[in-house]
């Protein structure tokens, strides 16, 4: 499990991960839709298997925001501390940066089922 | 952090004080305008943005008054066209960004207790340039010349020489200039946010103007440099004819749609998030405590900049894309309610945990947010597809869009005038004066653009210059124009106030509204920001740290002297803020007006395709950057450490990612990316209209772009290899610039040999054209990374870089990294991708 799971690392970038999995998981829709429709790929393969690859791509997106929000989540100590987090201490920064990943792995958790949705209810191309 | 303060004497003070005034002096005379000063630039920025938003106004209130009655004839149909797109494009790139910028420019040093952003001759630069292609920009209205397509240019209308003329060319090479100075602004504040703080003020203690700030600045990185490479695009069609949005030839005017509206749905954002910054500031004063949800707010931010990327088809619902495609959009549009609506919830929450003061900075805030809220809910409406359909285009968006903008960013900049004149000035703005201007301001807009609504929705399109009667629109136009000039009374009021003379205050109160933040400790009639750098332990330090005032006056914090008579301030670590160095910043000087004045002079011939006058102001920006340069960057030190105030010594220079030249070179690159990738995206946007797209025309061919390839890759190598042998000593460094200089000509010449010998013709079909511009682009940074490294070369021979103080050949290298991945995709995708297309 050790090997597995990132150690705490001393960064600002991590509180950008989980919006960056939306804004890929974002692109790689956007992008196989844009293609499959523009180039009428409608006879070689069916929309359903884009929608099926789409959906584990999803699925992926998903799994990787939740690993975000865990490490945030022991980033944040587990919740053994109840912002502000507003104390001039290291301990109290990295609290913080833990509890801001939490809340915006959240978010983009929701962003990206928002992204599904049309997926479950669009069935093809036409304009 | 425990530190033993500083103790000074009041002889020592004075004679500290002198030295500091000394060094931080303001030039006068002629020479005032030479300044570098975040406090001068920051306010002639501002002084200036203002100016352009009345210019602006008054252009809508003529729109206002020519639609007050049907078939008025009070201006022309060609003047309305030119009125309505000026209007648009001047609030937008010439008031909403620049304010911001300059309101960070002002405020930021002071309130990370800076005494200086580390750029600042990049902010003069900036400034200068804003000032150039905006009063170009504006002016051409004067001339008949106006662009006149709209302030999204669509084509093929804004490409048809015979009705948009020259107008277009000003718009394009003048927001191009522009945009030029909002990346520098966004370098510039970046840096300052993540290097600049005082000491102690960890990330969990930044002020949260800062915070937005720094998302900001991000979002312009990523959203201003597709709309460059739209620019791009449009110009080479106008000028030289390579068709990119010419349908008849392959191109597609989608295309420019998709980059513009990149770039303008995070610019909406852009321009929002600031204004809520000031919020965020104001907010917590006015109710006497610190702000609920701090890490909510962040949240917020964060969460904005990011979706706020996924929403830009939402403009081009009516276009025929795949409906999944509009789908996607419509569920981000509605996705970005989510952390909205949060950041209103925590100003509500903070003001219902305090007491509330409603002083004019609050009035003006509370109303812009009840206006925003009905902007907001306009927005989840037309951000659904079927209830867009019905609204497009018509005054229903016009109504939606002002009430988003006037009342998310509008209202809360003059609240955040009101509240920062007393920052600036020392004295406050008259409350009487200020409550009547609120109201004339709410009542006026709700008047005006409230009935926009039902027109909106009884099918009045937008940019249409006069209407026939009895269709049901008559008295909700009258009623809008009448509301314009209301409101139009009420901006006025506030513009009286501010130039009317003011009573200088009775005792000096440098915290008049009791804020908690550190910007409220400078003194405004000292140049030198802060008088010495505090050690910071709290989000509200003024209410929290004891004594702080006083002791930040007496000097007993970090730099409290300036007896090395250079312009000097404390970079701290990104995230605890840990005193890492002392940055020597530039001063006054002529460079950056010189280099503002020829670039303008390059963009300004370009528009009316005087060549040779092009290429004379193109030599002079070149001289002028290279003196810049030379003389202001990196220069080595007396000694390699300083004397920083209490017991501590820092080193004065650094490089490598520790320094901020550093960040600002790669900041700037990933901007530079950017505006390559959508490049690219371009190229593969072609490629999915056309069945045929790389058999249409002659191909590159492999050969030479694999050898261009090659060719860059090699020079980087010998980049990077020139760096480590620096550290040994100049003489091999310099050997290894020279061939590296040598096969980044090579590798140019190769980039451009593939099409040039193909016999590619870029006027007679989009692939050529576009396999041009993308070898163009690289091989002109293959150009620009050659003079780089003959830069290096130089400063080497000159004792300039050694192998102790080698800013240079690492930022260089920097850049070369940049420059070699740009190679690699640019020359895979010409040489390689036809292959696998067949």
């Amino acid at each position: 499990m050790k090997s597995f799971i990132p150690r705490e690392v001393e960064t600002l970038w991590t509180l950008f991960t989980a919006p960056t999995v939306w804004a890929l998981h974002f692109l790689v829709c956007y992008a196989t839709v844009a293609v499959f429709c523009a180039k009428g790929l409608a006879s070689e393969i069916s929309f359903d298997t884009v929608r099926i690859g789409l959906g584990v791509v999803t699925a992926l997106a998903l799994a990787m925001i939740v690993l975000s929000a865990w490490l945030a989540w022991r980033q944040w100590g587990f919740g053994s501390d109840d912002p502000p987090h507003d104390e001039a201490t290291r301990n109290a920064r990295t609290l913080f940066q833990g509890f801001a990943t939490l809340l915006l792995s959240g978010l983009s958790f929701a962003a990206v089922l928002y992204m599904a949705i049309p997926m479950i209810f669009i069935a093809g191309c036409p304009p | 952090m425990t530190k033993e303060l500083g103790n000074f004497s009041p002889e020592e003070r004075a004679a500290q004080e002198e030295r500091l005034r000394k060094v931080w002096e303001t030039p006068k005379g002629i020479r005032y305008w030479t300044s570098v000063n975040n406090s001068e630039i920051g306010l002639w920025y501002g002084v200036t943005a203002f100016a352009f938003m009345l210019f602006a106004g008054l252009l809508g209130l003529l729109m206002r008054l020519q639609l007050a009655v049907p078939q008025n004839d009070f201006i022309s149909a060609e003047l309305f066209n030119q009125a309505f797109t000026l209007h648009g494009t001047v609030m937008m790139f010439l008031f909403a960004v620049p304010i911001f910028e300059a309101v960070a420019i002002f405020l930021l040093p002071s309130m990370l207790g800076a005494r200086e952003l580390p750029f600042p001759r990049l902010s003069a630069f900036g400034f200068w340039s804003f000032l150039i292609g905006g009063v170009f920009v504006c002016g051409s209205i004067f001339f008949n010349a106006a662009p006149n397509a709209g302030w999204f240019m669509y084509p093929p209308l804004a490409t048809d020489d015979e009705y948009a003329g020259i107008g277009a060319d000003i718009w394009l090479l003048g927001l191009s200039f522009i945009e030029v100075a909002s990346i520098a602004a966004a370098v510039e504040i970046i840096v300052g946010i993540m290097k600049c703080r005082a000491p102690g003020m960890r990330v969990n203690l930044m002020p949260m103007f800062a915070w937005y700030l720094l998302i900001v600045a991000g979002m312009i990185l990523f959203a201003f440099p597709p709309l460059i490479a739209g620019d791009i695009l449009f110009e080479m069609e106008r000028m030289f004819d390579w068709p990119f949005f010419d349908a008849r030839r392959g191109g597609d005017p989608l295309l420019w749609q998709h980059l513009f509206w990149i770039f303008g749905h995070p610019e909406v954002y852009i321009i929002f998030l600031p204004a809520i910054a000031l919020m965020a500031m104001i907010v917590p004063t006015f109710s006497q405590r610190p702000i609920v949800g701090y890490s909510w707010i962040v949240l917020a931010a964060v969460g904005t900049g990011f979706l706020s990327f996924g929403l830009w088809v939402h403009h081009m619902f009516a276009t025929g894309l795949p409906q999944i495609s509009l789908a996607f959009f419509s569920a981000a549009s509605e996705a970005v309610a989510i952390p909205t609506g949060v950041q209103i919830f925590v100003f509500i929450a903070t003001m219902l945990a305090g007491r509330v003061i409603f002083s004019v900075p609050m009035l003006f805030g509370a109303g812009g947010l009840i206006i925003f809220v009905i902007g907001g809910l306009t927005g989840v409406m037309v951000a659904l597809v079927p209830f867009d359909w019905q609204a497009h285009d018509t005054y229903f968006v016009v109504a939606h869009l002002h009430y988003v903008l006037i009342g998310g960013m509008l209202f809360p900049v003059v609240a955040g005038i009101y509240y920062y004149f007393p920052f600036v000035t020392g004295k406050k703005l008259s409350d009487a004066w200020g409550r009547a201007a609120f109201w004339l301001m709410f009542a006026g807009f709700n008047t005006a653009f409230f009935p926009m609504h039902f027109s909106g929705l009884r099918g009045m399109p937008r940019r249409v210059f006069t209407y026939p009667e009895d269709i049901g629109w008559d008295w909700f136009n009258l009623i809008s124009t009448i509301g314009a000039f209301v409101f139009a009374a009420g901006v006025a009021t506030f513009v009286i106030d501010i130039f009317r003379p003011k009573q200088q205050p009775a005792e000096r109160d440098l915290n008049p509204w009791n804020s908690g933040t550190l910007e409220w400790t400078n003194d405004p009639a000292e140049t030198w920001g802060m008088r010495s750098v505090p050690i910071i332990t709290s989000r509200y330090p003024l209410w929290d740290q004891p004594n702080l005032q006083a002791d930040i006056e007496a000097g007993r914090f970090y730099l409290p002297d300036a007896k090395s008579g250079k312009r000097e301030t404390l970079v701290t670590s990104v995230l605890d803020a840990k005193p890492i160095q002392c940055l020597r910043v530039g001063g006054v000087s002529y460079v950056t007006i010189i280099a503002a004045i020829a670039l303008g002079g390059v963009f300004i011939a370009l528009t009316f395709k005087l060549w040779i006058t092009t290429i004379v102001f193109a030599i002079i920006t070149f001289i002028a950057v290279i003196h810049w340069l030379w003389n202001g960057t990196a220069p080595i030190p007396e000694a390699p450490e300083i004397d920083v105030g209490l017991g501590e010594t820092l080193p004065i220079y650094v490089s490598g990612p520790a320094s901020v030249g550093w960040w600002a070179m790669f900041i700037t690159m990933v901007g530079d990316g950017t505006a390559f990738a959508s490049l690219i995206f371009g190229y593969f946007f072609y490629w999915t209209i056309h069945d045929d797209f790389t058999t249409i025309a002659n191909g590159p061919g492999v050969l030479w772009p694999m050898a261009a390839l090659v060719l860059y890759v090699i020079a980087w190598v010998l980049t990077l290899l020139a760096r480590e042998l620096n550290e040994k000593g100049p003489s091999g460094a310099r050997l290894a610039l020279i061939a590296a200089f040598a096969v980044s000509i090579a590798a140019s010449l190769a980039g451009l040999a593939g099409p040039y010998l193909h016999g590619m013709d870029p006027t007679s079909h989009v692939y050529p054209a576009i396999v041009w511009i993308v070898a163009i682009w690289t091989v002109t940074h293959g150009m620009v990374g050659a003079i780089m490294q003959g830069y290096c070369l130089a400063r080497s021979i000159a004792g300039r870089m050694t192998a102790e103080y080698d800013q240079d050949i690492r930022n260089v290298a920097l850049y070369w990294h940049f420059m070699a991945f740009t190679a690699v995709v640019t020359f895979a995708v010409l040489g390689l991708f036809p292959l696998v297309n067949t």
